[in-house]
């Protein structure tokens, strides 16, 4: 039995993982910023080079690992949290706390809501669908985001995700440094700061996604 | 009844040395098969229930609260004195000893306030071995201030929390022995009766407060820490529990009570605002160090304290005790705002406050050094009058505080019923006629941590072939009995007034009859008083709830009942002291200047009561004291 | 000034509790909420009725015991302060007043509004103390400490264990309590000896006592009367962290 502390590091070290991620997978994506059709051959070669190679494959893994146990943690923790505590019949707790702080649980659903329907959208279609190929005879996952993008609805939910995924990082990144036990003051100053322009920088940049390529090909 | 102190022979600085090397011991084999009880888990109970757990002896704690950090030792602000003359001032334990003896008006054993102040030494050492966060200097060494009636800087403090912090670490030794199993720890149980088996202390009945359960507990010997009784003045600086019971039912089985009116008036805790009030919060001793008292020189001042000018203002303690200023001993600052009050010079909508004020000190040494120093105590009186104490003066006025009276205990602190020994406040033993600031914590620790341990030791030697103590004896039965029946009674009266009006009444009672002054015909008012009180109680007090559950207005009940009794008993010793001495300040023996008129020719002797049974009077023992080291002198602080 | 309170009233540990409502008038505005309580207690009382229990002692917000839940506020609405030093002034004239006990867990209510906190107490027992016994100690001054340590370590050693983090916790996580404890001792050089130990040893009855996770949404610090930093929490964690790689 994992005492509290060392589940929350296991949170903890799973939400880093997959917040660094991120960052490596906005990287990537930039490539959709690209002029058209430079952006179609360069991503649709990016996209396959991610899954041919064994490297990546192996990163892959660990990664639907830890959302799987981010997620199973999650939920653990929140059980247990729920059975620690008693209701209020008026409760102006919240006074003393931000609100995404005290709802990382609904933020972290939304989140994984929103992994479904991505994952739906581009991995399950790249991997287990029939795509059109390219001029360069690569998978064509480019015309798939455009084709998606063009439906308002989806850019909606995409941004308002971001949002979702934003507030559930700038609480996320600082809790983790908590939890690995950062506690100097001056440090846990900068990386509250660092912490909360990186959710800002990550979600950004992926909401614009959808939202450039919605105004630019429509 | 013969009073015997069981002074250790030799020369003053030898006497505990002595009783050391000659105490009796118990082998770590026996120690197991004894068993102590300790009542309190303040700095004297925890304290003596940790050591006492850590020498292997099985004991069991029990407190009211509902917590062992909660005993009323958390609250003392200021420090805790100790003679290790870190500040190279001249101080030295003799220091300490007449400084001691002297501040106590020379109405307490020379033997035991030496062996005070020689402990006062080693607490330091232990606090801070136990992590306690003392004050230190930029260096990494521990830092001093001063308190009243004393000329050095002998005072170890944590800010204004040194009682916390103190309490805290004794507190911690004994959950660590809770952990080890060395100690059974029974928290909400109050103790309402001593069972005395063939003239031996030999077990208490206790009340769960929780379920109402009486529970008997038996043992080779009991030792009472239950803290003061000052509360019976019901506004005070005490706690809403702290109260007398546990040394008043221990005094009806047999021990004698001493000095009981000798209780500490407070001079800097905030002034009565209203009907309502439960307490009065103190504001440390310490603050005299920085701050300074005065009222306005015309009568019914009406302005703002900073408009009125400095030739206006009467700083009445730097002109009446120029030597000690404004850290004038305690019964002495009380006594002279008391003076200044009654004369009609008090201040505040009452008329019934003095100005502590500190616009001096933050210009001398800076908002910040002044924040850095007391920035707790100046917080606490904003929440608690809404005004901010760095802008405007303080509002403070005397207020009942700590019972230098308590059980009459020998050398040893063992009471006159063998076995049963009291610790700290509950005891007499001390401070003499009026404490010095910043000696209370330092006598329940010595008590607790050096003292009792070799004491008790001393005492279980002879106990070692006795085996178990039953609690089927019929004394045990016997005291349940009669615990439930008057539990039982004061549940059944189902009158027409609360607990607290009678608390409050008695109070009145004796602030005005038996606090900072009396006479003769008061004390003989208030003894009729309290008797009517008393009888009216029995006939009309309303306790609602049962036995058999948590009911607070049953505890407050027996403790009020208790009070009722004790206060009669105050009544009577300071009727028959005349002479005034300390916080015992009798109007009809007074210099011509109004200070206090001792006779030490007639009463250079400690007051031991024994009770008398509910008829009758009580009876009055004499414990002569002798001074061979330092005659008494006049105390002078001008 | 007028009051109206909804109090939580609840025979035992077993039973179900529920609001009561009463209403006090000719209140002195400079009157302490718990005075009045007292008021009201009083009222109940004369009226033939059960008084409501609550926890109280020293009232001067220093032994930790009193803790209500006013408004859904631990401690009321003060920031930093304890039930007893809060006074009337802050409320409006007629303004409705809820009162709970703390809830959580770990904190079963024993009677309207005192809860059971003995769990604090086994958390101290478990390891929140220097090992040293009665007679043992050097000279104090053979150990300096710089000032500042000192300070910090004060800080953390100034918690009152009235359990208002607890109570205001959305996970009833008692992180703040504990490792108030824990870093008291842990930055004093007497106390590094066990740090190892310690911090292991509580952390295990810490969550033996079923309190939750720390979330780190930091409302305990703002409702602790003393203002304990949360900074306290993070040290516990490093410390935990520490002493699960380096443990033999």
């Amino acid at each position: 039995m994992l005492t509290t502390l060392s589940r929350k590091m296991l949170l903890c070290l799973t939400g880093l993982f997959l917040a660094f991620f991120l960052l490596i997978h906005l990287l990537g994506n930039l490539q959709l910023f690209l002029p058209a059709e430079e952006a179609r051959l360069q991503f649709n070669w990016y996209s396959q080079f991610l899954s041919g190679n064994t490297f990546i494959k192996l990163v892959s893994y660990i990664l639907y690992l830890s959302i799987i146990v981010h997620v199973i943690d999650a939920l653990l923790v929140t059980i247990k949290n729920k059975k620690a505590t008693a209701p209020y019949k008026k409760d102006s707790r919240g006074r003393a706390s931000k609100w995404y702080s005290r709802n990382m649980g609904v933020l972290g659903t939304l989140v994984l809501i929103f992994l479904v329907i991505h994952f739906q959208n581009f991995w399950y279609v790249y991997k287990f669908g029939t795509l059109p190929l390219d001029s360069a005879g690569k998978k064509d996952l480019y015309q798939l985001v455009v084709t998606t993008f063009q439906e308002w609805w989806y850019v909606i939910i995409y941004v308002l995700s971001m949002v979702a995924l934003c507030y559930h990082l700038i609480h996320g990144l600082h809790s983790a440094l908590r939890t690995l036990g950062v506690f100097h003051p001056k440090y846990v100053r900068w990386f509250k700061i660092i912490g909360g322009v990186y959710a800002v920088l990550i979600c950004t940049g992926f909401a614009l996604m959808p939202i450039y390529i919605y105004f630019t090909t429509n | 009844m013969k009073l015997d102190a069981k002074i250790p022979a030799g020369s003053l600085e030898h006497k505990w040395d002595n009783f050391k090397k000659k105490a009796k011991l118990v082998n770590p084999a026996n120690r197991k098969k004894l068993d102590v009880i300790v009542v309190g888990t303040g700095l004297a109970g925890s304290s003596i229930a940790a050591s006492l757990g850590e020498m292997g002896y099985n004991v069991k704690s029990f407190c009211f609260q509902d917590s062992p950090r909660r005993a009323h030792s958390v609250a003392a602000q200021g420090g805790v004195n100790a003679a290790k003359n870190y500040k190279n001032d001249g101080d030295s334990v003799y220091r300490m000893f007449v400084d001691t003896l002297k501040g106590g008006d020379f109405r307490a054993r020379e033997a035991n306030v030496y062996r005070m102040a020689e402990c006062s030494l080693n607490l330091i050492d232990q606090a801070v071995a136990q992590g306690v966060p003392f004050g230190r200097e930029y260096g990494g060494y521990l830092n001093n201030r001063s308190f009243g009636g004393v000329q050095v800087s002998r005072t170890f403090y944590a800010r204004g929390q040194t009682g916390q912090q103190l309490l805290l670490g004794a507190y911690q030794a004994l959950m660590r022995q809770v952990g080890k199993g060395a100690v059974q720890l029974f928290a909400r149980h109050e103790m309402l009766d001593l069972v005395v088996i063939d003239g031996k202390a030999r077990g208490i009945i206790v009340r769960n407060l929780d379920n109402g359960e009486i529970e008997r507990h038996a043992a080779h010997a009991v030792v009472l820490a239950t803290g003061g009784y000052g509360k019976i003045y019901y506004l005070s600086t005490l706690a809403m529990g702290c109260n007398g019971s546990a040394i008043w039912r221990a005094h009806k089985k047999g021990a004698l009570m001493a000095s009981p009116s000798w209780i500490q008036i407070h001079p800097t805790s905030l002034p009565q605002s209203g009907d309502y009030q439960s307490k009065l919060t103190l504001m440390s001793e310490s603050l005299r160090n920085d701050g300074r008292i005065w009222v306005p020189t015309k009568a019914d001042e009406t302005r703002e304290a900073n408009t009125i000018p400095e030739d206006e203002r009467d700083y009445y303690l730097e002109r009446r005790y120029p030597a000690f200023g404004n850290l004038a001993p305690r019964d002495i600052s009380s006594r002279a705002a008391k003076e200044r009050i009654d004369a009609g010079f008090g201040i505040g909508p009452l008329k019934n406050a003095v100005y502590l004020d500190f616009a001096k000190a933050i210009k001398e040494q800076g908002h910040d050094k002044i924040k850095e120093k007391y920035g707790n105590l100046f917080d606490m009186y904003r929440k608690i009058t809404g005004v901010d104490a760095y802008k405007e003066p303080m509002m403070i006025s005397p207020s009942a505080h700590f019972s230098m009276g308590g059980l009459w205990v020998d050398y040893e602190l063992m009471t006159t019923l063998p076995g049963l020994f009291a610790l700290g406040e509950a005891n007499f033993a001390d401070h003499g006629a009026n404490r010095l600031g910043a000696n209370s914590l330092l006598q329940a620790s010595v008590d607790g941590y050096f003292i009792a341990p070799y004491t008790i030791a001393n005492y279980l030697s002879g106990d070692i072939h006795t085996g178990k103590i039953s609690t089927d004896h019929p004394e045990f039965a016997r005291a349940h009995e009669a615990v439930e029946g008057s539990l039982q009674q004061l549940i059944g009266i189902n009158g027409s007034k609360t607990v607290d009006y009678y608390h409050k009444t008695l109070g009145k009672i004796l602030y005005d009859y038996c606090g900072l002054a009396r006479h003769a015909a008061g004390l003989e008012l208030a003894i009729q008083e309290i008797r009517k009180l008393r009888e009216d109680f029995y006939k009309n007090v309303k306790v609602p709830g049962n036995l058999s559950s948590m009911n607070s207005e049953l505890e407050k009940a027996g403790r009020v009942a208790d009070y009722l009794e004790i206060g009669e008993l105050m009544c009577f010793d300071a009727l028959t002291r005349n002479e005034s001495c300390g916080a015992h300040f009798r109007e009809e023996y007074q210099t011509e200047d109004g200070e206090a008129l001792r006779n030490d020719s007639e009463y250079q002797f400690i007051s031991a009561w024994e009770w008398p049974g509910m008829q009758g009077e009580p009876i009055l023992h004499k414990e002569e004291l002798t001074f061979e080291v330092l005659q008494p002198i006049v105390r002078s602080y001008k | 000034m007028k009051l109206n309170l909804k109090v939580w009233r609840q025979k035992d540990r077993n039973s179900q509790g529920q609001l009561v409502d009463y209403t006090l008038d000719h209140l002195n505005p400079h009157m302490s909420f718990l005075e009045m309580m007292d008021t009201l207690n009083e009222t109940l009382i004369l009226n033939g009725e059960e008084p409501v229990e609550f926890d109280h002692d020293c009232r001067e917000g220093i032994c930790g015991q009193c803790g209500m839940m006013i408004n859904g506020i631990a401690h009321g609405p003060l920031e930093n302060t304890t039930t007893c030093q809060l006074h009337l002034r802050s409320f409006q004239d007629n303004e409705t007043i809820f009162i709970e006990p703390f809830r959580s867990a770990a904190f079963p209510v024993k009677r309207d509004l005192r809860v059971d906190r003995s769990a604090f107490d086994r958390i101290i027992s478990s390891g929140g103390f220097v090992s040293t016994n009665t007679g043992q100690a050097p000279d104090a001054h053979s150990l300096p400490i710089s000032h500042q340590l000192t300070e910090e370590a004060f800080d953390a050693a100034a918690c009152i264990g009235c359990g208002a983090c607890v109570a205001t916790c959305k996970n009833g996580s008692a992180a703040l309590f504990t490792s108030a404890k824990i870093n008291h001792l842990v930055l004093l050089p007497q106390g590094k000896e066990e740090r190892q130990e310690r911090v292991i040893n509580m952390v295990q009855q810490m969550d033996a006592e079923a309190f939750g996770h720390c979330s780190n949404t930091e409302a305990c610090e703002v409702e602790c009367p003393q203002g304990i930093s949360v900074l306290n929490i993070a040290r516990m964690n490093y410390e935990y962290n520490r002493a699960l790689i380096t443990r033999k």
